[in-house]
């Protein structure tokens, strides 16, 4: 019995330490280029390209000889990216200050989630360098162009270059996690206290990701203080229009259904109708062609050792981190969050204690779509807003909540880290285009050995 | 047939087989009342099994044996594990810790359906009817050894029509004796919850089980229904089967069983003769508590409370 | 707008090969869910097992497509196996949420780049079947009056409704056995079951296998109606498709997946046709600033989910159904 809590507290403290160093990280970075700027201007000389503000994603690169202090570009270097069938899409040759630009064909949206690899050609080095790296492996999760560096010269406090690739693999990592857990702590809570495996959730996120770009779409900008803020309403509709949404969807529905006392595999099937008919419903509305979100759409990253960072990943992810902290304390502490807890361990003992069943689920749904919602508007924020974005991520967020734990959740939180950073990972050891394949495969060996997820409870038969 | 339904008696009662039915119930009376105690013919043994949720145990038993032959009553307050460990008899759930017997072989890791394929078939608490199956074809599921349900035989009608058949003339005698011939033809799912207790008795019986296991015959049951109730389960005592309920109904106990086991937090806390052991200080006390006539005091009160208290929270805790 | 030709079209469609796959997928869910209750929402992955098996046969092996047939069948079976094996003795939704990520792991691996050799990639495979095409009995185009196919899709449909017919034998056999009463049984409550004495995991195995390799049969008919194979033949839809097209025609019935399949693509088709033509033409129908001539294509699908919704809600017996089932369920 108490083994319990203690997991918790080391799971808690963990998400607090993951917490602090990333806003560690985060003030190491906005002072980062600062400092090195202020330190020698000579460091500027070393500097990656502005990214430019086209249609097009460019492979913004450079290479320093890291042996000199301040570094030193290396000039002549002959580049190559290819694609993920291992085809050669664009070739360069760094300049006097080291930089190269490779535009990748295509529009910027067929690209998403398309791995490119960029080779250095050794023979083109100057004789006495060493190369740390000669080749990187660059995933467009963004529309934006995308940076890389290459170190020449002894390892520097990076480490080697394949710890360094997997560093910036993990932060694009967590960010997508933090995404990921606010989509399954949703599906997590309302499978908790109705018992409804929802496969009409991805639409609820879509949902989010389309109202953010309907409000991004209407004329005019709005500002607040001279500071455009148009997306980051979008964003605070996509959650409010979320909360509103997950009502109807309960209130029109499920709540219905659950009067009539409909069994959970009718209701499942159900669900995959409303995800049918919602995804035609976002097509007929939004079109099948992928659309960009106005703002934010080409900045430079900000460069943390080995690791590139870009302002608007951080902020989606603080945003995803303080959104989940708040919601699991407001679960852990609040009176209706307790409710919520003891309506998901045992409804009818809930019911007869005084807790009323309904309302804390009609809640839920509100808050659990808000989730969703706010999900999707910051998913749609990165990728781009397409009808599909979150039946794209609908098996992930299944992946995830079963993994933690149905209907557990801290479950949902743990196994979308895990799942998000998983996806990211494998890509250093398979393509790419496995990513996914590899965390669906993870949850069947997971159910193979604790089918009650990694926290859940062993239920009982019979 | 068997002996009629109203014959309550201890009298020696021969059944079709000659054997007599009655020796059984005689020779507990050298049995001493007392919990784990060693009876002279055990058809079920169970040594040390435990099972745990969480941090509560709900079932620690250290010995107990059932009498072959006799209607054994386990009785106890609610939640004193009486269902929990008719589970783990039954292969339904798994114990933490402990072995137990059925006519000798261990039942350590045998999956349920096995232990039902061995003699020994239970019914469940809540009535688990196959709704939109007929009376008749709940029935036939029931009977076991069927050549009709091995795959490779299952598409060719005539290697199994002849055993079909017999096995609807038993499901036909069984419904007359339990009263449910009128209703064969009609979806298990439109019987009464008295019914469903008769039909679930008389499907269990299609197995020919030695040992008839009932999780709370008489829950749900209008009382007109009890009586009958009651005389069938008797009957299955006079054909020779042993039988082993829980039950709530304190008048059925006393009215039926030969033996009764008290079960109370997981543990048996007593065991003998109805009369005996309804007049036993531990039961009661099981039952209403140690301190049931005395008043609690206003210091007792609040150490109760806050000890509550600590399980909810502790309970709150788990699901995370 | 042409109503005979509506109808003509749709007629045409719904005997179709097309319609033979949604049917023969069905069939399999039929005895997943329908008879035995487990939720197989993977029934897209079976079909691309085999469906990439007769095409891989030739093109990667060089052998004939009967070896594909077989090939195919028995990976049904294994894929049923590794499916069943983790799942089968957790919840129904479990079996649900494995066999759709199993089915898209299967998809996305076969359509990866890095295995394009082997299995084309995005593209698939194509050019395995002139040995199918030169055992064509039909010269020419079969024409009946408002309706018509043509040769080849005639051969197609000549086998596949064979298929469907041996299917539809098979399932009345065995469901009318004990065997087929112990899945009904099943369904209904799998602790009674075992109570009586029944190895529940082996025939929901049982099951799930005898499902997938008919899942498997509609993968060859992809394969076969299409001359090619390729991943996007595959989607998660093609499933939801199938368990709408079971509930229409009603499930634990012999023959409800293929009226149910039927009058799917029948009514799919007619919505597709009505309102393309609805929208098309100097002065449409459905003024375009409402819809044009792209949501029009989307309609059907939106009908599709709407269906399936209040079908489950108010009619889950479907066509067939019986209902007094349907009293029973309401207690």
């Amino acid at each position: 019995m108490h083994a319990r809590p203690i997991r918790l507290a080391a799971l808690l403290a963990l998400l607090v330490t993951a917490l602090v160093l990333t806003g560690g990280t985060v003030s190491a970075a906005t002072a980062s280029p600062a400092t090195q700027a202020a330190a020698s201007g000579a460091a500027a000389e070393c500097a990656l390209p502005k990214p430019t503000d086209d249609d097009t994603i460019s492979i913004l690169g450079r290479i320093c000889d890291r042996r000199e202090d301040p570094q030193v570009p290396v000039e002549g270097v002959d580049v190559t990216v290819e694609d993920d069938a291992g085809k050669v899409v664009g070739e360069a040759t760094s300049g006097a200050d080291g930089t190269f630009v490779v535009d990748l064909p295509g529009a910027a949206v067929s690209l998403l989630g398309k791995t490119f690899t960029v080779k250095i050609n050794e023979d083109s080095l100057p004789e006495d360098t060493e190369p740390e790296v000669l080749t990187r492996k660059l995933p467009i999760n963004l529309d934006n162009d995308v940076s890389v560096t290459f170190p020449i010269g002894a390892a520097g406090p990076g480490g080697t270059g394949f710890a360094a690739q997997a560093l910036q693999l993990a932060v694009g990592g967590l960010v997508f996690s933090a995404l990921l857990a606010m989509a399954a702590l949703g599906l997590s809570m309302v499978f908790g206290t109705t018992g409804l495996t929802n496969f009409a959730h991805g639409e609820l996120i879509t949902f989010g990701a389309l109202v953010a770009l309907a409000i991004d779409r209407l004329p005019g900008t709005i500002s607040i203080g001279g500071v455009e803020v148009t997306v980051i309403i979008g964003v605070i509709a996509a959650f409010v229009l979320g909360g509103a949404f997950g009502w109807l969807n309960d209130a029109a529905l499920w709540r219905p259904l659950r009067r009539r006392g409909t069994g959970l595999i009718a209701m499942m099937i159900v669900s995959i109708g409303l995800s049918l008919f919602l995804r035609s419903v976002y097509q007929y509305i939004g079109g099948a062609q992928s659309q960009n979100y106005s703002q934010y759409a080409a900045v430079t990253p900000w460069e943390i050792g080995p690791v590139l960072l870009t302002p608007k990943e951080l902020l989606v992810f603080l945003l995803a981190m303080g959104v989940l902290v708040v919601t699991t304390s407001l679960l852990q502490f609040t009176r209706i969050g307790k409710a919520t807890r003891a309506v998901a361990d045992n409804p009818a003992l809930s019911s007869a204690t005084g807790i009323n069943v309904e309302r804390v689920i009609s809640l839920v749904w509100i808050g659990g779509t808000a989730l969703a919602g706010l999900s999707g508007a910051l998913l749609g924020l990165t990728q781009g807003f397409d009808y599909q974005i979150g039946f794209k991520i609908l098996l992930l967020v299944f992946a995830a909540v079963v993994l933690g734990g149905l209907g557990t959740i801290w479950g949902a939180i743990v196994g979308a880290f895990i799942i998000g950073l998983f996806t990211e990972l494998s890509t250093l050891f398979v393509p790419a285009e496995f990513k996914f394949v590899g965390a669906l495969l993870l949850l069947i060996v997971v159910l193979l050995i604790r089918p009650q997820g990694l926290l859940g409870r062993a239920q009982r038969v019979g | 047939m068997p002996a009629d339904a109203s014959d309550s008696t201890t009298v020696e009662v021969q059944n079709e087989t000659g054997v007599d039915i009655g020796a059984a119930r005689r020779a507990l009376g050298d049995v001493a009342h007392e919990p784990g105690s060693k009876k002279p013919d055990p058809i079920v043994v169970a040594d040390g099994v435990r099972r745990m949720f969480g941090g509560l145990i709900a079932v620690d038993v250290e010995h107990v044996e059932i009498q072959r032959g006799v209607i054994t009553a386990l009785i106890g307050p609610n939640g004193a594990g009486k269902t929990t460990f008719f589970n783990l008899l039954t292969g339904f759930d798994r114990p933490d810790a402990g072995e137990w017997s059925f006519n000798g072989t261990s039942l350590g890791k045998v999956p349920a359906y096995k232990v039902a394929r061995m003699g020994m078939v239970r019914t469940f608490q809540l009535t688990k009817v196959l709704s939109k199956l007929t009376v008749m074809e709940n029935m036939r599921v029931g009977a076991t050894g069927q050549k009709g349900e091995k795959l490779r035989s299952a598409m060719f009608a005539p290697l199994w029509r002849g055993q079909e058949n017999a096995n609807t003339e038993r499901a036909n005698g069984l419904l007359e004796r339990f009263l449910l011939i009128k209703k064969k033809d009609d979806f298990a799912g439109s019987l009464s919850g008295g019914q469903r207790k008769l039909l679930e008795m008389a499907r269990a019986l299609m197995a020919d089980p030695e040992l008839v296991m009932l999780d709370e015959p008489m829950a749900g049951v209008n009382p007109a229904l009890k009586q009958s109730l009651l005389g069938h389960v008797k009957s299955l005592r006079d054909e020779g089967r042993s039988v082993l309920f829980v039950e709530h109904d304190m008048d059925m106990v006393r009215d039926i069983s030969d033996w009764v086991i008290v079960m109370a937090q997981g543990k048996i806390v007593a065991e003998g003769p109805p009369d005996a052991v309804m007049a036993d200080q531990r039961v009661i006390d099981a039952y209403l508590g140690a301190h049931h006539d005395t008043d609690i005091s206003e210091e007792q009160e609040e150490q109760i409370l806050a000890a509550a208290e600590a399980e909810i929270a502790a309970k709150q805790e788990e699901p995370q | 707008m042409d109503i005979t030709n509506l109808f003509g079209f749709a007629v045409q469609q719904a005997l179709g090969p097309t319609a033979i796959i949604y049917c023969l997928a069905a069939i399999g869910l039929n005895i997943h869910f329908g008879y035995t209750g487990l939720l197989n929402f993977g029934q897209a992955g079976f079909m691309l097992v085999a469906g990439y098996s007769i095409g891989g046969a030739v093109t990667i092996f060089g052998s004939s497509l009967w070896v594909g047939t077989v090939v195919g069948l028995l990976l049904c079976v294994g894929l049923a196996l590794l499916l069943g094996v983790p799942t089968l003795r957790l919840r129904a939704d479990y079996l649900a949420i494995v066999t759709i990520a199993a089915a898209e792991i299967i998809r996305q691996t076969v359509g990866a780049a890095a295995f394009s050799d082997t299995f084309g990639g995005q593209d698939g495979i194509t050019d395995f079947i002139p040995g199918f095409r030169a055992a064509n009995p039909y010269n020419g185009p079969i024409d009946l009056g408002i309706v018509s196919w043509g040769a080849y899709d005639a051969w197609v449909m000549t086998v596949g409704w064979a298929l469907v017919a041996v299917c539809c034998v098979i399932v009345w056999l065995l469901m009318r056995s004990p065997w087929g009463r112990v899945l009904k049984s099943i369904r209904e409550d799998e602790n009674a079951v075992r109570s009586l004495g029944k190895n529940v995991y082996s025939y929901k195995m049982q099951a799930l296998i005898i499902g997938g390799v008919i899942g498997g049969l509609a993968g060859f008919m992809t394969s076969l109606r299409s001359a090619a194979v390729g991943p996007s033949f595959f989607a998660t839809d093609v499933t939801f498709f199938a368990y709408t097209a079971l509930l229409i025609g009603g499930a634990a019935r012999v023959l409800g997946p293929v009226l149910g399949a039927i009058v799917f693509w029948f009514l799919i088709n007619f919505f597709g046709s009505f309102f393309s033509q609805a929208t098309s033409g100097p002065d449409p129908l459905i003024p375009s600033w409402i819809m044009d001539s792209s949501q029009a294509s989307i309609m059907r699908f939106i009908l599709v989910g709407l269906g399936l919704m209040l079908l489950m809600i108010f009619r889950p017996q479907g066509i067939l159904g019986d209902r007094r089932e349907l009293a029973i369920d309401a207690r």
